[in-house]
């Protein structure tokens, strides 16, 4: 089975006016991609459905804008797969 | 239903945290027909997506209790399948496709004696209430139309 990353990059390629091509494992989803919040929220929507899990996304901007979680830990793609795995393995056990 | 208010849905006939029926009757005159469409009254399709969109935000917020609002953001295989004329009686129905952190996800259509005339795919942005008044007021329109908010 393909990777997070390769997984997510087909999703966002899918969801958005992105390239897949232009999706690197440091692409910053919102400064690099220049994903909007709608496209984001798609894209969140396709994540929740293809992995079987809720994305915390209200909390992760919560813990970004109060400044105790810097915003590459969520929003840099390789960081994003991580999560995203992170999450999957929390459902699974 | 009052096409000129916004105000589209007239009863709540049953919710549940995955589903919500509602019930509607276009009125038979309204402002709105003056020019949609002049000889030949129709109710605009905007607003059948807009009572498809209220229906998903009363499930919506009866799931949640009213702590918070839905906001329409998007609207995803909207299908007007048939004309809406004066007096027509609608049944609403929406259920539960998704529920994502902070937004959620419902599949609604709208039937008329039985027959479907328009359906969506509607997502929507949960948030905080921008205003104590717009709490006051939908939590006060749920009691109009047959809820009964925490």
């Amino acid at each position: 089975m393909a990777s997070a990353f390769e997984r997510i990059a087909d999703i966002i390629a899918e969801n958005s006016e992105v390239k897949r091509d232009a999706i690197t494992p440091d692409s910053h989803v919102i400064n690099d991609l220049g994903i909007d919040s709608l496209d984001f929220l798609d894209i969140v929507f396709a994540i929740d459905k293809a992995f079987g899990i809720k994305v915390p996304v209200e909390a992760w901007t919560q813990e970004v804008n109060a400044g105790t979680a810097p915003p590459e830990k969520y929003f840099v793609m390789k960081n994003l797969a991580t999560r995203v795995e992170e999450l999957v393995a929390a459902k699974a056990a | 239903m009052l096409l000129e208010y916004f105000s589209m849905i007239d009863r709540v006939v049953t919710v549940t945290p995955e589903a919500i029926t509602a019930t509607s009757t276009v009125p038979e005159s309204s402002p709105v027909f003056e020019g949609h469409f002049p000889g030949h009254p129709l109710v605009p399709g905007v607003l059948l997506i807009e009572t498809m969109a209220q229906a998903s935000g009363f499930l919506l917020l009866s799931r949640i209790d009213f702590s918070r609002m839905a906001f329409l953001a998007s609207v995803k295989e909207a299908k007007l399948r048939s004309f809406v004329a004066p007096r027509a009686a609608l049944t609403i129905e929406a259920s539960l496709v998704h529920d994502g952190s902070g937004y959620a996800v419902t599949s609604a259509r709208i039937l008329a004696e039985g027959k479907r005339i328009c359906d969506a795919e509607l997502t929507f942005r949960i948030m905080d209430f921008p205003d104590p008044k717009l709490e006051q007021a939908m939590r006060a329109r749920a009691v109009e139309i047959g809820m009964t908010p925490a």
